[in-house]
């Protein structure tokens, strides 16, 4: 099966900066695939190499097959909802969505139509006479949706859609998103730095780093066997453990992982663990993230809320199943 | 709105005011004045009657005729000249970044700082030196110089506002260079070029320093006018000329000022 993008050795120098390098990556048609990584890291790079607005120093991308190295944006069949959402000012909603078929030459009836249904699919309809500057940061996004997703494009790319939202909007556009896309069956090629984001929608995370590709998978192998220690830093709030500390354990030296879930605290000094000072103690809601200082090694442990803590400084076991001990690839 | 807008002017203010405005704008009141006056030689006052024969005279000369088609073409033609490099050169100093970039901003914008003599007599004598003789284009040169700028000025503001995304958007959207500039450039820069271009037009229109270095035999209007008030001859004839070039160069000027007002409530909305 012919992959919906494609880079092989990919790579974008600006001057001597390295913002993509080397990066090899397949999408699969209909695949909702995010792009995670901290900022400067490469993932707008690649959105911006996908939809043809930066060009590979080397390397080859293709498109469902097609090269797409030369080819220029507009004819890609590839369709970008932007960061700032790039509405335009001086024309309406309606004509905002119509511009990619009025410059193909769609009627004018036929276009205005095709415009409408794309609102309501993204439930703005009748908003067509209203202009961008009338419209809250929501309803701009769900503009430059519909404008994108009207051209029907085989390959849509998101910059940080959701990145000027705020928390409630931002959840349910979400979920939004993500019915849209299994409704659409159209590839989704997201850019975010959020990784709750990333896990929540995406069928596949890529985490970037320093221009190049860390790990991907699906969301749960990112977060529960992260490759490397950015990895497991990155992604969540993983306690990231010393070859030292592994080897006592597991008998290997390597780096590991353990989630902050994965620990179980004790308030007896008698048995079999890990003993720790408890030094801080943070209210989250559902759950209490505990800070542990065990022999210099800071960690982290999250309790559910209403269990009885420890007082501040008491010493604390530490136990966790061995089966939680992530062993990460990178070597000691 | 300012929040002490209640609190009136002391009255001493009020009439320095009144007296600044008065000393600035009653001597174009009595140009217009004395279009209608019965005297033809010297500028009397009272004026002895009023006549409006000066209107029908003016109508018959062919001089003037002559002048306001020159002044026109000149101004037309400069100002498209203006249109296209201004904002050639706009768009590339807003949009990308390369060598020397400042450096082309500062020239671009240099014809208007320096007094309009000196850029005459370096226009005179680069026209000289490579033999070219003076005509109709030597004046629409020397004032493209100065018009280029407003246009630049305008259309380099309405660049920085408008946000570099709104191209990508439009190339995204199948829209080739052309239809690009066609459907999202020219709409959205529109006013700032109808504005800078109505300026270039009025600035071109009454110049007189550039023209004197750059003209030949023939005469703009301010020029014309110069000429008409050395000899005594049929003198109201010139401030009916006057009267007409006010409002040529006026009512551009206001469109222009309100037309930039609106284009800035446009652009700052689709912010």
């Amino acid at each position: 099966m012919t992959s919906a993008v494609s880079f092989t050795r990919v790579s974008r120098y600006f001057g001597a900066v390295r913002a993509v390098d080397a990066v090899d990556l397949d999408i699969a048609p209909g695949e909702f695939f995010a792009m995670l990584g901290p900022s400067g890291s490469g993932k707008t790079t690649c959105l911006r190499l996908i939809a043809g607005f930066e060009q590979p120093s080397s390397g080859s991308i293709s498109i469902f097959g097609e090269r797409a190295e030369g080819v220029p944006p507009y004819r890609r069949n590839v369709n970008t909802v932007f960061q700032d959402y790039a509405l335009f000012p001086h024309l309406n909603v309606l004509d905002n969505v119509a511009y990619g078929l009025m410059v193909k030459g769609v009627g004018r009836a036929e276009r205005y139509r095709a415009a409408e249904e794309a609102l309501a699919l993204v439930r703005l309809p009748g908003y067509g006479t209203r202009r961008p500057g009338e419209l809250s940061g929501g309803q701009r996004q769900r503009v430059a949706l519909a404008r994108a997703l009207v051209n029907r494009p085989r390959v849509l790319l998101l910059d940080e859609p959701l990145g000027a939202l705020d928390l409630k909007l931002r959840e349910e556009m979400q979920e939004e998103l993500k019915a849209l896309q299994k409704a659409l069956a159209i590839t989704f090629v997201f850019v975010t730095h959020d990784q709750g984001e990333a896990l929540s929608m995406a069928d596949r995370v890529a985490v970037f780093n320093e221009g190049r590709i860390m790990q991907v998978g699906t969301p749960q192998e990112i977060y529960q066997r992260p490759a490397t220690r950015f990895v497991a830093d990155f992604v969540g709030s993983s306690n990231i453990l010393p070859p030292d500390f592994v080897y006592r354990w597991s008998g290997q030296k390597r780096w590991g992982s353990l989630r902050p879930e994965a620990i179980r605290v004790n308030r007896s000094v008698n048995q079999e663990g890990v003993r720790a000072r408890l030094v801080s103690t943070n209210y989250l809601g559902a759950m209490i993230r505990l800070a542990l200082d065990a022999d210099g090694l800071r960690l982290h442990a999250t309790v559910p809320a209403g269990v009885v803590l420890p007082a501040e400084g008491e010493l604390v076991t530490l136990t966790f199943n061995r089966e939680n001990l992530h062993l990460m690839e990178e070597g000691a | 709105m300012r929040s002490d807008r209640s609190q009136t002017a002391p009255l001493a203010l009020k009439i320095a005011a009144g007296c600044g405005l008065a000393f600035l704008h009653l001597p174009i009141l009595l140009i217009f004045v004395y279009a209608f006056t019965t005297e033809e030689k010297t500028f009397q006052w009272p004026l002895p009657g009023l006549t409006l024969q000066w209107f029908g005279i003016t109508w018959n000369r062919p001089d003037v005729w002559q002048a306001l088609s020159l002044s026109v073409r000149v101004a037309a033609i400069s100002t498209v000249i203006a249109l296209v490099l201004g904002t050639l050169c706009a768009a590339a100093v807003s949009r990308s970044r390369f060598f020397g970039r400042e450096t082309i901003s500062l020239l671009v914008i240099l014809p208007i700082a320096l007094p309009g003599i000196i850029t005459g007599i370096a226009l005179r004598s680069a026209f000289s030196l490579a033999e070219i003789p003076f005509s109709f284009w030597t004046i629409v040169l020397g004032h493209a110089t100065f018009c280029v700028v407003v246009v630049y000025n305008n259309a380099v503001a309405r660049f920085r506002r408008t946000s570099a995304s709104l191209i990508e958007a439009s190339y995204d959207l199948g829209a080739d260079g052309f239809q690009t500039f066609r459907y999202c450039v020219l709409p959205n820069i529109a006013t700032a070029l109808l504005a800078g271009g109505m300026l270039a037009f009025a600035l071109s229109f009454d110049e007189v320093i550039v023209t004197t270095f750059t003209a030949g035999q023939q005469q703009t209007v301010p020029i014309w006018m110069l000429e008409e008030l050395i000899r005594p001859r049929q003198r109201p004839v010139t401030n009916v000329v006057a009267m007409v070039v006010v409002l040529v160069t006026f009512l551009p000027i206001l469109l222009a000022y309100y037309l930039t007002r609106d284009g800035d409530q446009i652009a700052g909305t689709g912010k």
